[in-house]
């Protein structure tokens, strides 16, 4: 990449953001403009993806509603985010959790422990 | 007033704006470009500026070039120098430098450059024509088909769809929006894409359209 175009996205990153990986159960604090107000609106559930690097990067985060499976896309660094809330981990065996998709109830839990550390 | 720079495409990245929206923004650098040459009606029968841009290394100017930049009281020659066309005769003066401060924040623009070169290309390609079934037994896939009639018009017509060279030609651009200006830089972000690879010489003036019509003389 061109070191000024790095430079001119280097300052919109942010510096504060938890470590959270794939599988982690996170609460999103989002910022919500309603009119003039604003307020925080919080999306929770299960990171399914990871993408990108810099400023282009996004995580994919999936919970079930009211019976219904909703995913959001995240930019990491989007001013609109007020905090990532990490409240679980869990050790998925896959980079992409798309595998959630097809499932329902308790089998559409991330935690899965890899085999080697059962033990 | 001029409101043209010449400028160099650095690439393409993304920046959030006041409204917290990603954008996508090219990088362009800008100026500073040193007025190297003044015509008038008088000297010259039009009036315009020429802009000098980058430098050049001693070696590679030719003994002309180098002369005509030393006249203009540069030390380096330019390696862009291009003539910009003005209606009323030129504020500007041999020496003066024209730097991205003519543009504003939110101002709309045009930028002129040369499309990356695609080669020779089919008509599928080069004019989105649909093309033929791949499957079914079909043989004709990316072909032109039918460029015409029978003996009346017993001619091809004007601008038949044809395989022929795609790109390397130049564009503009119109009414691209400016997002930022980093001054001390030299730099303008311009929202969206322009034209040519990374590291091609642009054009980037303010936009034709959209502008408050100059009052008729």
């Amino acid at each position: 990449m061109n070191p000024i175009i790095k430079e001119i996205t280097a300052n919109q990153l942010k510096t504060n953001i938890p470590q959270f990986r794939v599988g982690d159960g996170v609460r999103v604090h989002t910022k919500v403009r309603e009119g003039d107000k604003e307020r925080i609106q919080i999306f929770s559930g299960v990171v399914i993806a990871r993408k990108g690097g810099g400023i282009q990067e996004t995580f994919a985060v999936r919970r079930i509603s009211y019976g219904e499976g909703v995913e959001r896309v995240f930019p990491v660094n989007s001013p609109n985010i007020e905090k990532i809330e990490v409240e679980k981990h869990s050790v998925p065996m896959r980079a992409r959790l798309y595998y959630l998709r097809g499932r329902e109830g308790k089998a559409a839990m991330a935690v899965r422990v890899r085999r080697n550390d059962k033990a | 007033m001029i409101t043209t720079l010449l400028g160099k495409k650095l690439g393409m990245t993304q920046v959030y704006d006041a409204q917290n929206v990603l954008v996508p923004v090219t990088v362009v650098e800008a100026g500073p470009c040193p007025v190297v040459q003044v015509k008038t009606t008088e000297t010259d029968g039009y009036n315009a500026v020429q802009l000098g841009f980058n430098q050049k290394k001693a070696k590679n100017a030719s003994k002309a070039e180098a002369a005509h930049a030393k006249k203009a009281g540069l030390e380096e020659t330019p390696r862009v120098l291009s003539e910009i066309r003005l209606d009323a005769a030129p504020e500007l003066k041999v020496g003066d430098i024209v730097k991205v401060d003519i543009f504003k924040e939110g101002q709309i623009i045009d930028v002129i450059g040369i499309t990356k070169g695609k080669g020779f290309q089919g008509v599928v390609r080069r004019f989105r024509v649909a093309g033929g079934v791949s499957s079914h037994g079909s043989m004709f896939h990316r072909r032109i088909g039918s460029v015409g009639m029978r003996q009346t018009p017993g001619r091809v017509w004007k601008n038949q769809k044809m395989p022929g060279h795609m790109g390397n030609v130049r564009r503009t651009v119109q009414n691209l929006t400016v997002v930022k200006i980093i001054a001390e830089k030299n730099l303008i972000l311009v929202k969206g894409a322009i034209p040519g690879a990374n590291g091609d010489d642009v054009i980037v003036r303010t936009a034709i359209k959209g502008q408050p019509r100059a009052a008729a003389k």
